[in-house]
């Protein structure tokens, strides 16, 4: 089974962000980036499905330079091959365009399967992936936690909402988009990395994609921190002066202990 | 060319969402000057249609087909591309649903538009609908607006919209029947099902002590453990901890887990994404502990420690002790 697996770098999720002077983005200098965790994740279930089924993954990412890093991490933790989209400035793309690309790559692959996280850490707006599988004509699935193939199909276990769940089964070639926790993430081993470097990465660019993004039809025109709606009482400073206070207010203010 | 709501509905009723992104259709149109209307889709729709019929909107469109009847990507899509070529609206709502986050990117993009998904709330901009929604996990705003032609998509996140504002007043029905043909459907649901019954049921709880990503590691799990204990409370955890198998899947709290309402509910290195936040905002009183004082958990909580969760968490288990 031919499987591509689309990831996306994003910052590193305890990063302390600040508003560009543009005020339409975050200010990226001194940001540490890794690998959206939901695409981590539909790394993971890429590999094991290979593992079992043999075939190949193929890591597709579009970013800029710095997105390299992301690349060798899944070719280490054991993609067979890279596809790295150099696009320097893909946050003024909005999902439609960027998945445009990202289309075009996939579309000259022609996987059986093409997996990737069910949304980014960063914009959070889940819409990629879905817009792939139009884009592709492939059938879809969403918060995917379980993937079992067959002869010709797949069928796979779909989070629904409060707990409730549902079995899918869909023709291949198919799109899933892949819910955290679905697997148990590995690590790169020291062979992983070392063997990494003698993998091949393909760079590829809108041009060359023949994949022009077109027109956006949203826009994000402002950034900005939301504004405090509740009065939360903060105690900083030292922690067992914290506690005093904050005991205090739950004992006599709030009267919940 | 009015505001279209597109409802959601399993098994005849309706999803708790539904009658919060009406409120909010009938709000939009009226400040548009326009009109609002309503959509449901499925089969044998006469008892949500008679429903939709008492409210005020220009018209409610039962959309009915049998291929309708179990909710498919392909066959919602399909089906909402010809009601929106029927009805041509200008823009159209959605609550932000897991159903809708799997068909609506796809049916906006089959129009060559994409959609503002996940709105907090909105505002009218030279008659354009301004949209704000959150970015990385709830800790920054943007404000999204459309730069194309309509019609717009947008979804709604839960809560954003309050049900109650739902204006009450008379529609005609429509029966609007979609060409669908089974050859269309690509996807073979299987009926949804809940994992056997849960052994924890967190919604009866008193005081809950819940754990996030901030607990670093499996063997911190029993800190929190301890904390709980001299609380008299249940433990719970944010998803990345269930997922980890750390602590088992019917301790999470979320949309995906567990909705609880405690009289007081302890988040323990959670940030408090929105994911974690629906399923605890109903709290009575709502504690952070967090070293991130950015953390948008503090934005839920009434009170707040900013501080290393293994200084703070010894001390509080020190201090319950010794106030018993």
């Amino acid at each position: 089974m031919k499987i591509l697996v689309a990831i996306k770098q994003v910052p590193a999720r305890d990063s302390q962000l600040k508003i560009a002077s543009s005020g339409k983005w975050i200010d990226e200098t001194d940001l540490a980036y890794e690998i959206n965790e939901a695409d981590a994740y539909a790394l993971e279930e890429g590999l094991q499905l290979k593992e079992k089924h043999g075939g190949e993954v193929v890591a597709l990412c579009a970013g800029p330079a710095r997105a390299a890093q992301a690349i060798r991490e899944a070719l280490a933790k054991g993609a067979d091959r890279a596809i790295h989209i150099e696009e320097e400035n893909m946050g003024a793309l909005d999902p439609l365009a960027a998945a445009r690309l990202l289309a075009a790559a996939i579309r000259a692959e022609s996987p059986d399967l093409a997996l990737t996280g069910l949304q980014s850490d960063d914009l959070g707006s889940g819409q990629t992936g879905v817009i792939l599988a139009e884009l592709l004509g492939l059938p879809h699935a969403t918060i995917v936690m379980e993937v079992e193939k067959r002869d010709g199909s797949i069928r796979v276990k779909r989070e629904l909402e409060d707990g409730w769940f549902q079995y899918v089964e869909l023709p291949l070639p198919a799109l899933l988009t892949i819910q955290s926790g679905i697997k148990k993430l590995r690590y790169a081993t020291l062979m992983g990395i070392k063997k990494a470097r003698t993998k091949e990465i393909k760079r590829l660019t809108a041009g060359t994609l023949g994949a022009p993004a077109g027109e956006a039809s949203v826009e994000m025109d402002r950034v900005y921190l939301p504004a405090r709606t509740k009065r939360t009482q903060i105690f900083e400073g030292d922690p067992k002066e914290a506690v005093a206070n904050l005991v205090e207010k739950l004992r006599f203010e709030a009267r919940v202990l | 060319m009015s505001v279209l709501a597109v409802l959601e509905q399993r098994a005849g009723q309706w999803s708790r969402m539904s009658f919060e992104t009406l409120a909010a259709a009938q709000q939009i149109a009226k400040e548009l000057n326009t009109g609002a209307s309503a959509a449901v889709l499925g089969q044998g729709l006469d008892g949500l249609a008679a429903e939709l019929s008492a409210q005020r909107l220009d018209c409610a469109y039962a959309v009915e087909h049998e291929l309708l009847k179990d909710y498919t990507p392909d066959g919602y899509a399909m089906a909402l591309r010809q009601l929106i070529g029927h009805v041509n609206p200008r823009i159209a709502l959605f609550p932000h649903s897991y159903q809708v986050r799997d068909y609506l990117p796809k049916l906006a993009a089959s129009l060559g538009r994409v959609a503002a998904i996940d709105a907090i709330a909105h505002r009218i901009e030279n008659g354009r609908p301004v949209f704000v929604r959150q970015l990385f996990q709830g800790k920054l705003n943007a404000d999204v607006r459309f730069a194309g032609d309509a019609p717009w998509f947008a979804s709604l996140q839960a809560g954003a919209y309050r049900a109650d504002r739902v204006v009450a007043g008379s529609a005609p029905v429509e029966r609007f029947a979609p060409r669908l043909a089974a050859g269309d459907i690509r996807a073979r649901p299987g009926e949804p099902f809940r994992e056997s019954q849960r052994a924890v049921d967190l919604s009866a709880a008193q005081i809950i002590v819940s754990v996030g990503r901030g607990i670093r590691e499996a063997s911190n799990i029993p800190l929190a453990q301890e904390l709980a204990d001299a609380l008299g409370a249940e433990l719970a955890a944010s998803r990345p901890i269930c997922d980890a198998g750390w602590l088992p899947m019917e301790r999470q709290v979320g949309s995906s887990g567990q909705t609880v309402a405690p009289k007081m509910y302890l988040a323990i290195g959670i940030s408090g994404a929105i994911q974690h936040l629906v399923g605890m905002k109903g709290s009575h009183t709502v504690v952070a502990i967090n070293k991130d004082p950015a953390a948008p958990i503090f934005e839920a909580a009434d009170y707040g420690i900013v501080g290393d969760l293994f200084q703070v968490v010894p001390e509080l288990i020190a201090a319950i002790r010794q106030s018993k």
